[in-house]
């Protein structure tokens, strides 16, 4: 599965939809994904691609990560893991 | 002074998942206590205790509240399932905004502390799920049980070790009686039947090995037990207007501090409580039928608190009936009050003691009734419930049939 796939699938399993009804134009807020929801999908796409994401609850227009929807997440998962590569 | 009265009771421990079948294992004088079921139990010293069996999370409650919810949070929504269903209360309006949630634990979410601990610690990840801390914070059951049943007023955890429950509820007592709230829903849950749980209680060296035997001569250590009890306290005319099914009423409660030590318990501490909630009850001790006792099956314990009966009630501890249920559903510690209140409701409605089973051996120290083995009819119109805490925190409540 692509990475695309990878993240869809997860970001579908936390919104409870089916992967085809995510779009990388979906937002969470769409997807009726809550910050609670957002933390745990954060934490399934670390665990899933075995990296760290500079993702900070407090602020999360702050940090160093866009969520703003699913194509975006999937661009800063990319890059996370181009430079570990 | 508002009257307090019970209107719903729910429970699940090791003698069943309902306040039915619990009473009838009471009755039947059956045994709880068996092997633990759980990760690396073959590297404990202490292999039994009083686990709660098929109960399956799954079903009960969607994913994300199995995210959410540690093990003694899921005992405590199924038990209040139980106590707010049979008190046919719903929380709207000015009933939702007074009523509130005033719970006991000891531990709280301990399985979650452990498993985590071990995936950082021993499986060596360096990422722990992001609800960890909500799942194993000591509030999560009341806040959880405020949430499912829109309970808006003051809301909050207590926590005394063994005696948490019973403060819990003479809290809630306190709160009702005073016209704070109208409803306090109230009790207490303790999950800590896993590796890093029992060998905590380990290091103390008074658990046993085989058999949890109250008051026994041959007693040799307490055995712990897991599960909640959860109870509806309502104002008595609130009750009476709605024409619910009153189990009884509490009339009364005590809290003392022995100040004296972090683990053995005192006789003048047990026995202020136990004449406190006699006082504040308006009893006399002749009026006591039934003690629920503390009854841990630890030496101190049982000949501290036989003491302090035998101190404040003089002759008359010779004809009531004192026994001890830990030996059949183990020490729930912060839970054990509320389970043990179920006892003191039996004999109060149902005219049925629950016994202590076990019993094999008089010890002089312990020369009162004590219930021995086989549950018996007695009619009782006033109950006491004893909890003495590690910590010297003591809390005793008394209740009447209506």
């Amino acid at each position: 599965m692509s990475i695309n796939d990878r993240v869809i699938a997860i970001i579908a399993e936390q919104a409870v939809l089916d992967p085809s009804d995510v779009t990388p134009e979906s937002t969470l807020e769409d997807l009726g994904i809550d910050s609670l929801g957002l933390v745990e999908s954060i934490f399934a796409i670390e665990e899933e691609f075995d990296i760290s994401i500079p993702f900070n609850a407090n602020e999360p227009s702050q940090s160093d990560f866009d969520i703003s929807n699913v194509a975006a997440i999937v661009a800063g998962i990319e890059k996370l893991m181009s430079e570990r590569a | 002074m508002k009257r307090v009265v019970i209107t719903g009771a729910g429970t699940i421990n090791s003698l069943g998942h309902s306040v039915p079948e619990t009473l009838e294992a009471m009755r039947e004088g059956r045994c709880g206590i068996g092997e633990l079921e759980f990760r690396d139990v073959e590297r404990l010293a202490i292999k039994i205790g009083g686990q709660v069996r098929g109960f399956e999370a799954e079903g009960r409650f969607n994913r994300q509240q199995m995210s959410l919810y540690d093990r003694f949070t899921q005992f405590t929504l199924a038990a209040a399932k139980e106590a707010i269903t049979q008190s046919g209360l719903t929380f709207n309006g000015d009933l939702s905004a007074r009523s509130g949630v005033v719970l006991g634990t000891a531990g709280g979410g301990v399985s979650t502390w452990d498993d985590n601990y071990r995936s950082v610690y021993e499986d060596g990840k360096n990422r722990v799920h992001p609800f960890v801390v909500p799942k194993l914070m000591n509030n999560a059951a009341a806040s959880h049980l405020s949430m499912e049943y829109n309970l808006k007023g003051p809301s909050f955890t207590v926590s005394t070790a063994c005696a948490s429950s019973n403060h819990a509820m003479a809290q809630a007592l306190a709160m009702v009686r005073s016209g704070m709230a109208p409803v306090m829903v109230t009790g207490g849950s303790e999950s800590m039947l896993c590796f890093g749980g029992v060998k905590a209680w380990e290091g103390l060296r008074v658990m046993s090995k085989d058999a949890c035997r109250p008051f026994s001569a041959n007693r040799n250590g307490m055995v712990q037990g897991e599960g909640a009890g959860i109870f509806v306290f309502e104002e008595f005319e609130h009750a009476k207007a709605r024409g619910a099914d009153i189990l009884c009423e509490v009339i009364g409660s005590a809290m003392s501090s022995d100040a004296a030590d972090i683990v053995m318990p005192s006789k003048q501490g047990a026995a202020r409580a136990i004449s406190g909630a006699l006082a504040d009850a308006r009893l006399n001790p002749e009026d006591v039928a039934y003690i629920n006792a503390h009854g841990t099956g630890t030496a101190a314990n049982d000949k501290t608190e036989c003491a302090a009966v035998a101190d404040i009630f003089g002759k008359h501890a010779d004809n009531l009936m004192i026994s001890s249920t830990k030996s059949m559903h183990g020490h729930l510690i912060g839970g054990t009050g509320a389970v043990e209140l179920l006892a003191c409701i039996m004999a109060l409605r149902d005219g049925v003691i629950a016994p202590t089973i076990g019993y094999e051996e008089p010890d002089p120290e312990c020369a009162l009734d004590v219930v021995p083995n086989e549950a018996r009819e007695a009619k009782v119109n006033v109950a006491l419930s004893n909890a003495f805490a590690f910590g010297g925190l003591n809390a005793v409540l008394a209740l009447r049939k209506v």
